[in-house]
């Protein structure tokens, strides 16, 4: 492999890894907080389907972005009335969320499949640091929105692990009783953070439909919301080692590709295979790993919040 | 100043009233959240609805039609509820269907010399045993490390609707076919008998027996005690003496066998061949299905036979303009207010007036 087309895989697996690393980020914030959201792939459809519209009426790909993410979050809220204030089973509402998705998106998106986006989020260099060699090719050679996700990861790294209000998020996640003792009003922060989390999946959907395969396909997610979750408990619920894993993804994703061009006769259906096998290793994988390590996801992950049963 | 406060009160026994009522206002209200979509498409709801209903149950042919859209739905809810009762999630149904058919195609054009009395238990067998293969390597994963088994089993479902196409583009696809990426039709001694003047199938009678059979387990034998009690509770069941990890691979490897079957009941029984989108996505309205049921063998032929309308009723909605997935949105809908009406068969929900200074 020739250093220019490594280069070419690299950079394409930055911009294939950012719609799963939006997705994971927000899945991050919102298990922290002690609710499982496994709805990511009905957000990020959500969210492609509605920020393709909106950038097609308003000729501005900004304005599809914020309308993707919102629509990502109005979402995530559906999930947040159901099971906190109704305490409903955090499973089934998660998969209630991605069949509604898959059925809602189809139905808007309908009109737009196959009408080209008017403007789309184009690559710019961005100065100094797109000139170091290699690096600068693969790093600083992307879109607007890889550069936003770039700033986001320290952003949240920060706010959860270095502020008082991280903390205190958190600790919703591990002792929500504790928290609610010191004051904290676990319902009303919990929707707050799932709601986050909703509008980041309805990111990393828009992503996909205006930046990284500019168009819209029903279904075009095709399970990255499934391999963001998994990516979540491969980042035992870290935002950098979300990052890395997002890339590794988007890797392979980016390397199908490439492989073809460079002669290498495979067929094309194993190569869309691979994502979901690989993602099925590495999550068993790392489920082991992390048992040997005790690490865990944080202690009332999936579970109700009743306040009369303190 | 008077503040209304909302309290819920845990239910020790749920009346049976309130459990038939709930999912029957959900549905209702789902019917109603949905119809702003009609309205956005152009469409007066009402109208729509009364189209759709009359084409699922107004006629004999709509009523056929609906009963088998609704034989894979039984046979893979069940599928879903067996482990859904050790509250295991198996979001594979979808995929362990499609290999399920697979199986059984393989059987129906590949293994010769079968004697005609055993082709049909063949394809069965083999479609039970795919569909377990299926589950087994999440089933073994969370049975040994605890690996989400929600995440595992829906990602196969992706592999195995890729397999299936890799062979339908390929090795299996049919000479005689026109390019079309199915296979050659199976020989009639491979067909589920028809029953009657209608597409029903013998799928319909297996899905019946598996229903009493499943009932007679889960409330008459010690094992389907033992199974509900493991999902409510690891700690009791392991102090008295229940092997979990095992029952968890053999309750999932279950479940995946009867999505398999459901699988071998559509390319015997409708479509006579293994074609592409086998399925429309019977293996994730299973779960609705399992769930809107709670669980009950025989709720579940009702709600099968209920969103087995709503799957017929399908074309109605296309001719009139909108997309075919209106209907998963409805039900997508419909499990949200499921989802609910839950807290009021789990809790009593009472208001009181407080009076604030």
């Amino acid at each position: 492999m020739s250093l220019a087309l490594l280069i070419a895989v690299l950079a394409a697996a930055i911009s294939a890894g950012t719609p799963l690393l939006y997705a994971a980020l927000g899945e991050v914030i919102t298990e922290r907080t002690g609710v499982q959201n496994l709805g990511l792939e009905g957000m990020m459809l959500t969210g492609a389907v509605m920020g393709y519209i909106a950038a097609i009426t308003s000729g501005n790909p900004w304005v599809g972005f914020a309308v993707g993410a919102l629509g990502g979050g109005v979402l995530s809220l559906v999930h947040a009335v159901l099971v906190i204030s109704f305490k409903a089973n955090q499973v089934v509402s998660g998969l209630a969320l991605t069949i509604f998705g898959q059925g809602f998106s189809g139905f808007i998106g309908k009109n737009y499949i196959g009408i080209p986006l008017p403007t789309k989020f184009e690559l710019f260099r961005i100065p100094l640091l797109g000139d170091i060699p290699i690096i600068g090719n693969i790093l600083f050679r992307q879109d607007a929105l890889v550069y936003l996700s770039y700033l986001l990861v320290p952003m949240i790294f920060i706010f959860m692990f270095k502020t008082r209000a991280g903390m205190t998020m958190r600790s919703l996640g591990e002792n929500p009783a504790a928290a609610d003792a010191l004051g904290v009003n676990v319902f009303k922060m919990r929707y707050f953070y799932v709601f986050v989390g909703g509008l980041m999946s309805g990111m990393g959907g828009a992503y996909l439909s205006l930046a990284a395969s500019p168009s819209w396909l029903e279904n075009m997610t095709a399970g990255r919301g499934w391999i963001a979750i998994a990516l979540v408990i491969f980042s035992q619920w870290n935002p950098v080692r979300a990052m890395m894993g997002a890339y590794i993804f988007g890797g392979i994703d980016a390397l199908g590709y490439r492989l073809q061009t460079i002669g290498v006769t495979f067929s094309p259906i194993y190569l869309k295979m691979l994502p979901y096998i690989i993602t099925i290793a590495v999550l068993i994988f790392t489920t082991i790993m992390s048992r040997k390590k005790h690490l865990s996801a944080p202690e009332a992950l999936g579970l109700t919040y009743n306040r009369e049963e303190r | 100043m008077a503040k209304t406060k909302i309290m819920l009160e845990k239910r020790l026994t749920v009346p049976t009233s309130i459990k038939a009522l709930v999912p029957v206002i959900a549905i209702f209200l789902a019917l109603i959240a949905t119809s702003v979509f009609f309205i956005i498409g152009g469409k007066n709801p009402i109208e729509m609805y009364m189209e759709m209903f009359g084409g699922a149950f107004g006629s004999f042919y709509g009523l056929s039609e609906t009963v088998v859209k609704s034989i894979p739905l039984l046979i893979c809810a069940l599928g879903v509820s067996i482990a859904f009762r050790m509250q295991l999630y198996n979001t594979g149904a979808e995929g362990q269907l499609y290999m399920g058919a697979l199986a059984a195609t393989y059987v129906a054009l590949f293994v010769p010399n079968i004697p005609l009395a055993l082709r049909l238990p063949a394809m069965m067998l083999a479609s039970l045993i795919a569909g377990a293969l299926w589950a087994f390597i999440p089933a073994i994963s969370k049975a040994l490390w605890d690996v989400n088994e929600v995440i595992t089993t829906l990602l196969l479902n992706y592999v195995a609707i890729l397999t299936v196409e890799s062979l339908l583009f390929g090795a299996w696809k049919d000479p005689d076919g026109f390019n079309f990426p199915q296979t050659a039709p199976f020989d009639q001694s491979f067909r589920f008998p028809l029953l009657g003047p209608s597409r029903i199938h013998m799928g319909l009678v297996i899905g019946l027996i598996l229903t009493i059979l499943l009932y007679i387990v889960f409330t008459k034998t010690k094992w389907g005690y033992e199974i509900r009690i493991m999902g409510e509770s690891k700690r009791v069941a392991k102090y008295s003496g229940m092997n979990i990890q095992r029952n968890i691979v053999i309750v999932l490897c279950l479940s995946g066998a009867l999505a398999g079957l459901a699988g071998m009941s559509e390319v015997s029984g409708v479509s006579g061949r293994l074609i592409r989108n086998i399925s429309d996505n019977f293996g994730y309205s299973a779960i609705i299905i399992a769930w809107l049921a709670r669980l009950n063998p025989f709720m579940i032929i009702v709600v099968s036979f209920l969103f087995g309308g709503l799957l017929s009723s399908g074309t109605i909605i296309q001719m009139a303009g909108l997309p075919a997935s209106t209907s998963y949105m409805l039900q997508g809908t419909i499990l949200f207010f499921v989802l609910a009406g839950e807290l009021f068969v789990r809790y009593k929900v009472r208001f009181i007036k407080q009076e604030v200074e």
